[in-house]
């Protein structure tokens, strides 16, 4: 009896850890009314609008397209922003040429959002659409930033939540959802005159259809001429990912500033990366001058394979290249040029940008089936992209 | 479940610190570098929106980058 009254305990402590774990969980949720990391507590963000130009070009893929940027304050404590983007995609990447016949097509964005600035807090809300003829992503996004510690740490909550709906050209019958949502906290800290550092954690959960309804993965076949034949993809219905970045920078004596930022990603597929960077921004009169390097590794998914030993091999199946194991390294440089500094009539001042990255990625489990070779001995795909931008700003 | 607790002992680790009796050590007048654009940890929004989509397409991570983000539609 007294054993049973004991387990009852038990069970009535752990229920109620549970409900305070619940309730703190639903505390934070509240809280966590999704972040404008980028932006400083305590200060609105600037006044400017951008119109922006990019292109990039690798794998026979060319992406182009523009990206206008607006933000205003209004009512003294309000910020309006708005962004159009589009990417126009002209594809014939490995996965194309291996299986499909090059395509065209055009992705457009808007986004729109509203800040509030309350003594210490900014508040922001925001809303995304994206479309594309057979995808479509709606996202909402909350956050608070709060400074703290007389301004020197400032504590950026946020919450996001998206809609996707997945179609397949040529099929009017399918149709499949994503609900994703986005849990993210980040800490900005003055450490010196001349040092600051930030931390940043991001939980993201996934529930839907998540692969490609395009693309396929390849099996051992010896009734194939070719010695292997395809079947689709199929992927969980679920992934959860967690990251956790620390970016620091550091003024330098002769007013140039020195960047190093590490991520740290897991996720419940197995994918197990990190990214390193390191810049070096170095104004000279009117110009600024800026340089970095990236590096990113990560390990492949556990249902990842470049080629199954026989079809249905087993539940899930992958042969995305973006979930095999591979690492990628990045050079940039940029160059801005500041303009009508003394203003005028309601311009504050101007910049003209260019920026221009240069990207290699090495697979080491992915093949080049276009190269020919014996089966599931081609050479391991590489290739290489240019990333250019260009913008001009005007600060008002 | 380990992620959640680690950002509530940030939260609370942060908080605490704000409230002992450590005083701010560099003071708003002594900031006047750190307010530099060049200290930024993305001086352009623009162009820092479009670099992470560059990015969070072909790789397998996301998140974490300081940005709220939105639908990539990149599956």
């Amino acid at each position: 009896m007294a054993r049973q009254e004991a387990r009852a305990g038990a069970a009535a402590v752990t229920e109620n850890r549970q409900m305070m774990r619940a309730r703190l969980l639903l505390f934070l949720v509240v809280l966590a009314l999704a972040a404008f990391e980028t932006a400083r507590a305590g200060v609105l963000p600037e006044d400017r609008s951008d119109v922006l130009y990019h292109s990039y070009n690798g794998d026979g893929v060319e992406i182009t397209g523009p990206s206008v940027l607006f933000r205003k304050r209004f009512l003294d404590d309000f910020s309006f922003s708005a962004n159009y983007y589009v990417d126009m995609v002209t594809s014939a990447s490995i996965d194309v040429r291996a299986t499909a016949s090059p395509y065209e097509e055009e992705r457009t964005e808007y986004s729109v959002g509203v800040d509030y600035l309350h003594h210490d807090t900014l508040f922001g809300v925001g809303y995304t659409n994206s479309e594309e003829n057979d995808y479509s992503a709606n996202t909402a996004y909350l956050g608070i930033s709060q400074d703290v510690f007389g301004g020197m740490t400032t504590i950026s909550l946020g919450y996001s939540r998206a809609w996707d709906e997945v179609r397949r050209n040529g099929d009017p019958g399918f149709m499949a959802e994503i609900d994703r949502q986005s849990y993210r906290l980040g800490v900005t800290q003055i450490l010196s005159k001349n040092w600051l550092v930030g931390g940043n954690v991001e939980v993201i959960t996934d529930e839907g259809f998540l692969n490609n309804p395009y693309r396929s993965v390849r099996y051992a076949d010896t009734g194939s001429p070719i010695g292997y034949s395809y079947q689709p993809e199929v992927y969980p219905n679920t992934r959860t990912s967690s990251a956790v970045a620390f970016r620091s920078k550091y003024y330098l004596p002769f007013r140039a500033a020195l960047d190093f930022g590490y991520r740290f990603f897991s996720d419940t597929w197995e994918i197990v990366a990190h990214t390193a960077m390191i810049g070096y921004v170095q104004p000279i009169g009117n110009w600024t001058y800026e340089i970095s390097l990236r590096y990113y590794t990560q390990t492949g998914a556990e249902f990842y394979s470049d080629l199954f030993p026989t079809e249905d091999f087993q539940n899930f199946l992958a042969r995305d290249k973006e979930l095999s194991t591979y690492d990628s390294q990045t050079a940039h440089v940029g160059a801005s040029y500041e303009f009508m500094n003394n203003g005028w009539r309601f311009i504050d001042r101007g910049q003209i940008s260019f920026h221009y990255e240069y990207i290699q990625f090495q697979y080491d489990d992915f093949r080049d089936v276009t190269a020919g070779g014996p089966v599931g001995q081609e050479p391991l795909f590489e290739f290489d992209a240019d990333v250019f931008q260009f913008f001009v700003s005007f600060w008002y | 479940m380990r992620t959640i607790r680690l950002i509530v002992l940030l939260v609370i680790l942060v908080l605490t610190s704000a409230c002992s009796s450590i005083e701010p050590w560099v003071k708003p007048y002594e900031r006047d570098r750190l307010a530099d654009p060049i200290m930024a940890f993305e001086r352009d929004p623009v162009s820092a929106a479009y670099i992470h989509h560059v990015y969070e397409s072909r790789e397998g991570a996301r998140g974490a980058t300081g940005s709220a983000g939105g639908g990539c539609g990149c599956n």
